[in-house]
């Protein structure tokens, strides 16, 4: 163990539960949501803010949890992408992202689903830029983002109840 | 790159109030063939074609895919690596005692413990765990240490010292060409030559002579790097019976598993490997890595799981990325247009290992026959090694370089013919089901059918040349490999295999080494065995990369895949169709042939109503046979070619792309927005349309971040930017509106007449991109990334009254060899080398410095 290093008690409430865990004070709300509180969905990609991987809510606004101190974060409401579902059911974002494939190999897509749903919150009709604006911070390699901007305004049609059945759409497109 | 301006023309296609006309306007086209038709029928298909999610979806929209840094093993240790600091030395000593002493230290490694090397290639095993006596580049481990956690681990590796003894460092092709000592590696076929090839298929230089016109170029391919967003990860467990598990993020656990029996000296019975979803891969994967050897000797050691996860920097010092090439081009035309012949040099900077180098460097030389067909062919290629971590294969492998030059050189010649570039492009068509002047042979081809598919559909004709100052188009093709020919370690054995479990629940289980790095493989798995079997593909599970449970598939990569384990995939189908067609024709009383699959049951074909379900059917079989399981396999059909050199390049069918792009290239500031991206990808058929669309997508995404950013570049040998901050790579606010068109031409190869979608596509991009800044600004950048920086510099030039142009000056002398003389088909040859004919020799091309 290095030297001169305690683990202090930490309290975290993450999706709605409080967490107690022990862990370094130099670990980082990243390191402590995977390593310490088993909630490996929140992903890492440089640990170093660049890359946006590890972005997750914090009061609801997005942040990267790669640069944050866990004791900073003690009275501070936390969500992750395992918060997203309610009651079972997924998040009207993450339904998007299943249908359009928005999700290639799905390791920036825990981050970019925390930022829309932040996104459409705070603007329920985000226009095209508006969407490539609030994603400038999440990298993402396979896709060319083009699916991924495609779902959140699925999603946020659908919230507002313009789009119906999806698969119906799609089955007619494929004649 | 700066956004794109406001009057940016936005394709209605990602307008999202048609987010379903996407889909519809880019149904796929048919271009007749006059090829066999594929062996499995595309008629009445359910499944293949339509645009259905993804088995794997859910878990990764949910945050629940298990990535190889997601496990943790009861007792589990964590590992980290020490790595050189400098770029080329000799280790006089390792003190590892400082970490030894460290509380929480449970193992430490050098290099003496693990003396045997692999390599991805069995012609190039230069690779050490740790390096055992010389370091050659920064960031080459040299040893690995093994503790209770992670800022142990961290503290003990800082308390490692090494020392080192300087050797000169060789960081530039020339400087490889010309030193004779040190040399980086004691192989190859020079001091620091790699690899040398050369080919000659027809007299290139008398059909260059009597062209009318011989274009001529130097061009430069920068270094890029996959820069997949997970970090190499990986974690062994060494069971007290002997037994060995390494989980990792690998595209190959195929040939992981062979590296680790060899180093470890267990045998390959004893060893799985099972390969985590990949947190994206491009061929960042692909070869068996220093640390997932480390781990695996770390956890034999401490009798603990051992888990390592590489930092960032470190993932850049892994690399395996796109070699920079430096390219010369002869290319004659006639004055109607027609390609006469071709002469090709390129030139690799290998870094300091082979990795899949040897191959990258034919693969520098061997599609150009592919996408154009041309008469007379000579390649002449080179591979260097320098004090830098090692190129290898990243999406195109080694493809997109001579694409980039050669598509340059088309569009520079149809402007001096006077010919519209797609019309020169459409005079050079190869014939359907023909054989290349180097003896590959191609099925179907759908690029008469992209080319004027992205040419109408992008306005081509009223917008080349037509433009204002600033704004222009440009246009490129290629076409890619379906999966390798041969496979790495060449025998006669299937290159994948599929196996199917029946269970009377009405699961289906499908067993393949597969691996799905985000291209989709799982999902394409589970669709064709819904499709043979006429049931959901939700009825099926998949099981894949796993080396103990799993049969083997060599691995993601050559974009093999879809048309390997699919065709494999079919047969098992097929063959657990006859256990259930028998069973269920005899219950139902008809005969044999009338009996149809789909929707989950069997059925009359005449009377739909009389049938059984699925797991009835299962039963049945079961009942009359035993337990149902199935195997079926693929290996592609063997190629023509017989020289030496033959093996890389033939594939069982080729990929065919169009695009068309626009851009804004602003002369004060010389910054290169993309507009718009118009692209046509021939893939024989989709399997998915959503997904394939994805996969082109991907594929330009990544063309414009080589073509307008991404480098990977060195100062002093020291990685001048291993972050992705600094490494610059399109955000999404750099992306332009894509308008993706899907050709289909069935292929007789491919599964329901599939080929590849995901490299391909990547191909055409960057020599668009600087096509389109020729038709913007008039200078031509002949090197890429296409920064401000050099479009600057290429405007000044031309102001200064020089050549409106920035690139390469010359081309250095290189020892290539006499080529293997290979007639083409045409010329009366018969596949294998022959003596050269006595003709006038050819005069010499050394000339230093000639471009255009």
């Amino acid at each position: 163990m290095p030297e001169g290093r305690e683990k202090v008690l930490l309290r975290l409430r993450v999706n709605g539960t409080e967490h107690q865990t022990a862990a370094f004070p130099s670990r980082t709300l990243l390191e402590v949501l995977r390593e310490d509180l088993g909630l490996t969905g929140t992903k890492h990609g440089c640990e170093v803010g660049e890359c946006g991987t590890c972005a997750v809510l914090v009061d609801g606004r997005p942040a990267l949890s790669c640069l944050l101190l866990p004791l900073e974060m003690q009275d501070r409401e936390i969500t992750t992408v395992e918060g997203l579902a309610h009651n079972g059911n997924p998040h009207p974002l993450q339904d998007a992202f299943v249908e359009l494939s928005a999700a290639q190999c799905g390791y920036c897509t825990p981050g970019i689903l925390l930022v829309a749903k932040a996104l459409l919150e705070e603007n329920p009709h985000p226009s095209r830029e508006e969407i490539e604006e609030a994603l400038g911070g999440n990298l993402c390699r396979c896709t060319g983002y083009l699916k991924i901007f495609e779902a959140i305004e699925l999603a946020a049609e659908r919230k507002a109840g313009n789009v119906t059945q999806r698969r119906r759409d799609a089955e007619e497109c494929a004649v | 790159m700066s956004r794109r301006g406001a009057e940016t023309q936005r394709s209605a296609l990602f307008n999202s109030a048609s987010l379903f006309a996407s889909l519809r306007a880019s149904a796929p086209l048919r271009e007749p063939q006059k090829t066999p038709m594929p062996k499995h029928s595309t008629k009445n298909l359910k499944i293949i074609g339509q645009p259905l999610t993804k088995v794997d979806g859910p878990a990764k929209c949910s945050g629940l895919t298990v990535f190889a840094d997601d496990l943790t093993l009861p007792g589990m240790l964590h590992a980290k690596m020490v790595r050189s600091t400098r770029p080329h030395a000799l280790i006089r000593r390792i003190d590892t005692s400082g970490a030894q002493a460290m509380q929480g230290v449970q193992a430490v490694l050098t290099g003496s413990e693990l003396p045997v090397t692999f390599g991805i290639l069995p012609v190039t095993q230069d690779e050490h765990t740790l390096a055992p006596e010389k370091v050659r580049y920064v960031g080459d481990p040299v040893a690995a240490v093994a503790a209770v956690d992670e800022e142990t681990a961290e503290e003990a590796a800082r308390r490692i010292e090494v020392e080192y003894q300087d050797l000169k460092s060789i960081f530039s092709i020339q400087e490889a060409l010309d030193t004779e000592e040190p040399r980086i590696q004691d192989y190859g076929q020079g001091p620091n030559i790699h690899k040398l090839v050369a080919f000659e298929f027809g007299d290139t230089e008398e059909a260059l002579e009597k062209s009318d016109w011989v274009q001529e170029d130097v061009t430069f391919y920068e270094g890029n790097t996959h820069l997949p967003l997970e970090q190499h990860s990986a974690l062994g467990h060494f069971q007290p019976d002997g037994r060995l598990t390494v989980w990792s993020s690998t595209q190959t656990p195929h040939y992981v598993h062979r590296a680790l029996a060899k180093v470890l000296g267990l045998p390959a019975s004893r060893i799985r490997v099972i390969a985590c979803p990949n947190g994206g891969g491009f061929g960042g994967k692909s070869d068996p890595f220093n640390h997932e050897i480390a781990i695996a000797k770390l956890s034999m050691k401490t009798g603990r799981p051992v888990k390592i996860t590489l930092t960032r920097e470190e993932v850049f010092y892994c690399h395996r990325g796109r070699h920079p090439v430096l390219m010369r081009s002869r290319m004659g035309f006639t004055k109607e247009g027609k390609i006469t012949g071709l002469q090709f040099r390129s030139l690799l900077d290998g870094g300091a290992f082979g990795s899949y180098g040897v191959a990258s460097t034919f693969y520098t030389g061997a599609l150009q026959t592919v996408t154009y067909h041309i008469p007379r062919y000579k390649f002449e290629g080179c591979r260097v090694f320098t004090n830098k971590p090692p190129c290898g294969p990243k999406r195109g492998h080694g493809t997109p370089q001579p694409r980039f030059a050669l598509e340059i050189a088309v569009d520079k010649a149809a402007e001096q013919l006077g010919m519209d570039p797609a019309e020169l492009r459409l005079q050079n068509l190869v014939e359907p089901d023909s054989l290349t002047a180097n003896w590959l042979r191609v099925r179907s081809i759908g690029l008469k059918s992209c080319i004027e598919k992205v040419v109408d559909a992008s306005g081509w004709k009223e917008k080349f040349r037509q433009l204002p100052q600033g704004r222009g188009v440009g246009l490129a093709c290629s076409s890619y490999l379906t999966g390798a020919g041969l496979p790495i370690y060449w025998n006669s054995m299937p290159q994948s295999a599929v196996q199917l479990k029946l269970d009377r629940s009405g699961l289906v289980t499908a067993f393949c080494g597969s691996t799905d790095i985000g291209q989709g493989s799982d999902s394409v798995l589970a669709y064709v065995v819904a499709e043979e079997l006429g049931i959901d593909p939700d009825q099926v599970q998949v099981i894949t990369g796993d080396t103990s449970l799993t049969p083997v598939d060599l691995g993601s990569y050559s974009s093999r895949v879809t048309l390997m384990t699919g065709n494999a995939a079919i047969q098992a189908a097929q063959r657990a169709r006859e256990f259930l067609d028998a069973a269920a024709a005899e219950k139902l009383e008809i005969p044999l042939q009338r009996l149809t699959a789909a929707q989950g049951r069997l059925f009359d074909a005449q009377d739909p109503e009389h049938g059984v379900d699925f797991a009835e059917a299962i039963e049945l079989a079961e009942a009359k046979f035993g337990a149902i399981g199935t195997v079926g396999s693929y290996k592609p059909p063997r190629s023509p070619g017989r020289y030496k050199g033959a093996g890389v390049g033939p594939s069982p069918t080729y990929s065919y792309s169009a695009c068309v792009i626009e851009v804004e290239a602003d002369p004060q500031s010389g910054i290169v927005t993309p507009v718009k991206t118009w692209i046509a990808h021939d893939l024989g058929q989709a399997v998915n349309p959503l997904l394939a669309i994805g996969q082109v997508e991907g594929s330009i995404y990544m063309g414009l971040g080589e073509a307008l950013m991404e480098e990977q570049v060195f100062r002093r040998g020291v990685h001048k930017i291993p972050n992705m901050l600094d490494y610059k790579s399109p955000t999404s606010m750099d992306m332009c509106p894509v308008e993706t068109f899907l050709i289909e031409t069935p292929d007789a190869e491919g599964p329901y007449g599939a080929k590849e979608c995901g490299q391909g596509p990547l191909l055409p991009v960057p020599p668009a991109v600087v096509n389109a800044v020729y038709d913007a600004l008039g200078v031509r950048i002949d090197e890429i990334p296409v920064t401000p920086e050099r479009v600057l510099k290429a405007l000044q030039a031309a102001q200064k009254g020089q050549a409106a142009r920035l690139g390469p000056k010359g081309f250095p002398t290189v020892p290539y060899p006499e080529p293997l003389w290979v007639p083409p088909p045409w010329e009366g040859g018969d596949g294998r080398a022959q003596k050269r004919p006595a003709r006038k020799r050819e005069p010499a091309l050394q000339a230093q410095g000639g471009h255009e």
